[in-house]
Order: C-alpha cells, then structure tokens, then sequence
C-alpha cells in the first residue's frame, strides 16, 4: 500500500471535498475562525500599541507578554476555553487564538511607534499639532509597515494554530487529522497533513504578496517571510512555532 | 431535539468541577510525574539533536552563501508548517510513537538554532577573526576559542527560544499518544471536561518552560563571566 497513493486518492475525490462536513466546509469554518479571532486581537491591540508606543510607556510590559505568552501552550488555552461555561465550539476557539495573536500586534505596534524619528514628532508638535494628531498624522503612516508585519505574523499564526482546535472538538482542517488518527487511516491522515501544510504556506504567501503590493517606493523589499532571530527580538516578536 | 435549557445543562454543571484541586494533585502523583519525565525526555533531546544538527548547518551555511539561500528558505518552509500538520506527516512513517513526537520537534528546533547560530556567528567582527588567524589560530582552534565564545550570547538566546517553543509544542504530540502533560490537558478535555487535570496539565506546561529558561539563563552567566565583569 503506498500512502502517498492513498492521500492522493483521498484528495482527488470529489465527494471528500464537497459533502457536509467535507473539506470546502471545514476550510470556510477554519477560516472564518481565523479571521474572527484575528480581527478581535486588532480591535484590541492596535489602539493599545498605539497609545503604549506613543507615550513611551510600558514597554517592558510588551516585551514580557510576549515572552510569558511563548511559555503557554496553544493547546492549554484551546482547552481552557472549551471547558469554561461558553463551552467548546467556534467561540471558545476564538477567543483562545484572539489571545494568542495580540502579543505580535502589539509589540509591533508598540516598536512602530516608538522607532518614528523623535525630531519628526518634535517638528509636528511644534507645527501645532495636538496629541491626536501627532498619533494619527504622524506617526500611524511611519509606523503602519512594521504594524502590518505584526498584523501578518499574528494571521499567519492563527491559521496555523486553528488546527489544534480540532484535539478538543473544535472545527477546522485540524478535524480531518484527528479523525483519520482515530479511524487509523494513514491516508487520510497524510492528505490532511498535506491541506493544514498548504493552507499555512499560503496564507503566508497572500499575505506577504498583499504586504509588498500596498507597501510604495523604497520601503518595498522582497517580503520573505523570515524567522526571527532571538538577537533581534529586541526590534519584533519572535514567531511562535505552532 | 435537545430543548434550550437541557443544552445549557452541561455535564460539565452538573457535579463540583473546580479548576484547582490539590487531591488530585496528590492522588495522580505517579501518573503527573510520568508524563513530566516524558516531556522532559522530549524537549531535552529535541533541542539536543537539533543543536548537534544546526551547528554544522549554520557552519556550512556561513561558508558559503550558495547554500545559505536553501538552507534558510527550507527551514522558512519547515517553520511554516502547522505542527499537528508535521507530526501527522512523520506519523504515517514512525506510527503512534515517541520518535514521531522527537522527529517534528527537533525540525523546529533546528530552524530556529539554525538562525541563531548563524546570527551569532556573523556577529563575529572581521579584524577579530583576522587578528586571530594573523596569531596562527588555525581553523579549528579559531572556531573553538575565539568565535565560539563570540557568539555564545547569540547561541544561548536561541536555544532558550528553542526550548521554551518546544516545551509548548510537546504538548501536540497527544495525537500520537506522546503529548508529555499534553496528555493530562486532553485527557482530562476527555474524561468529561475533567478541570483539575487540564490546569495540572497546563500550569506544569508553563512552569517546566519558565524553569527550564531559567536554568539556561544561568548556564548563560556561568558560561559568559566576561559580560558579567563588563556590566558590573
């Protein structure tokens, strides 16, 4: 028996794709997770990276979350939440990847902010800028490349980590793994591995095209994505493995 | 059809289910420490392996920049991938073992010490080296005593992010059965939404990778008594 066979046969057919609970539903509801749980760690972080970066304060803080949170399982808070009275499902998977995708937003935010020139800032204020100006007209454009990089890092992340809903009755690709584990079916469990792997690379590679296509001029660098060195995770956040 | 009010009485509502409970700390002791001992096992020899591996990766990839190139977008690829995705890419292979679980972490291991062996060897300044081989240090002393040392900062670094990673990533290794306290985190999501033993699972996860920072954190200060001296 060839796997590689197999998982091919099990990809190639039509009805695994398209029937109830088949790959095209389990890929729409991974991927709703995903964006629901990364737009709620925006809404959350951004302005709070904003205002931290923007009067200089709590910087440590930033970079401790981070780290504390590099410590914590993905799987102990998809699990947490399950068990919490929302019960397990869509919105317990949510909130457990909401929390995981804010320490990469907001540190980004945070060092985006805070690498604006100091004299532009000066300059603004001294044009009679108020606060808020200074926030939105200044600094926001300067910072918005590396708020992006956050904002990315922090999606492909959560896409990635979705599957590990599916060890505790979530939704998502992740479900085709853990049902042919539990059917034995090695196959499957191969062509499943083969859709969550491409899903990832994907996602990395839309979003890092989306990020080189809105970013103008000099700015633009082949946007590769990289793995950060723990040397510079003083500039951003070190990627978590998923 | 499950009437709204009978979908709201989870069995989880139905007996006490506290989220701290230190009998069952104290009755399950054998079993916790088991599966502590096997993720310790786990994350010791994923980033042991991984750093056998990365050193002569990141040796070569310094060498030349033909092979930097691939070697750093394959471990990018490797990275990328969802690791309930990789285990169950190597499950097929090593079936429901703990070699599955060792073989996924120590891939991720080795990307990132791969990176941060060769950050920590390109942090190495030129005239150092050139003073160093202009006094006749030949190659391989040249490595041992004067850039090893060099970029052991860097080195340290990466292997605290390796093994703090790895202490969390352990955890996915239940689908094969091999999870360390991922077990008790599944296992007690399975026996009825079981609380105390999640917690278990989980608080012994943060700790152990806390812990383990910690000791190479202080590995970092025995081994680096010049940077002490510099900051003091």
């Amino acid at each position: 028996m060839n796997l590689v066979q197999e998982a091919l046969r099990y990809l190639n057919d039509p009805y695994n794709w398209t029937r109830d609970g088949g790959i095209l539903d389990l890929l729409v509801e991974h991927l709703q997770i995903s964006a629901s749980a990364v737009l709620a760690a925006m809404v959350l972080a951004l302005p709070v990276g904003m205002l931290l970066g923007h009067t200089g304060r709590g910087g440590g803080f930033t970079v401790a979350l981070s780290n504390v949170s590099r410590a914590v399982p993905t799987l102990a808070l998809l699990t947490i939440f399950a068990v919490t009275p929302i019960g397990f499902g869509p919105t317990a998977t949510t909130i457990a990847l909401a929390v995981f995708a804010v320490p990469p937003i907001l540190t980004n935010t945070y060092v985006g902010f805070r690498s604006v020139d100091r004299d532009i800032v000066e300059a603004s204020r001294a044009m009679g800028m108020n606060a808020r100006q200074v926030i939105l007209r200044a600094e926001l454009p300067l910072a918005t490349p590396l708020m992006m990089t956050g904002v990315r890092t922090a999606a492909v992340q959560v896409v990635a980590t979705a599957t590990l809903a599916a060890l505790v009755a979530g939704g998502g690709l992740g479900r085709i793994i853990t049902l042919a584990f539990a059917q034995q079916n090695y196959g499957a469990v191969l062509a499943g591995a083969i859709l969550v792997a491409l899903l990832a690379v994907l996602t990395e590679a839309v979003l890092a095209a989306l990020a080189w296509a809105v970013t103008p001029g000099p700015r633009r660098r082949w946007p590769l994505p990289r793995v950060r060195t723990a040397s510079d995770s003083g500039q951003a956040v070190v990627a978590r493995p998923r | 059809m499950l009437s709204a009010a009978s979908r709201n009485a989870l069995a989880v509502d139905a007996a006490p289910n506290p989220w701290f409970d230190p009998s069952y700390v104290t009755s399950n002791w054998d079993s916790i420490v088991g599966y502590l001992a096997e993720h310790v096992r786990l994350t010791v020899a994923a980033v042991l392996l991984g750093a056998l591996i990365a050193l002569p990766l990141a040796l070569l990839a310094r060498r030349s920049r033909w092979l930097a190139g691939p070697v750093l977008g394959l471990s990018t690829l490797i990275y990328t991938i969802p690791s309930l995705a990789m285990f169950a890419f190597v499950a097929p292979f090593t079936g429901l073992s703990a070699t599955t679980v060792l073989i996924g972490l120590v891939l991720y291991t080795l990307v990132i010490l791969v990176r941060n062996f060769l950050a920590g060897l390109q942090s190495v300044p030129a005239d150092v080296r050139e003073a160093a081989r202009g006094m006749g240090y030949g190659a391989g002393r040249l490595l041992w005593q004067v850039e090893l040392p060099l970029a052991l900062p860097a080195f340290m670094a990466g292997l605290r992010v390796a093994t703090v990673s790895t202490v969390a990533l352990t955890t996915v290794g239940v689908i094969v059965g091999h999870g360390g306290l991922g077990q008790l985190i599944v296992g007690g999501f399975n026996a009825n939404f079981y609380r105390a033993e999640i917690v278990t699972g989980a608080v012994g996860c943060v700790l152990l990778a806390l812990l383990a920072d910690l000791l190479l954190a202080g590995a970092e200060r025995l081994l680096t008594p010049w940077a002490r001296r510099a900051r003091a």
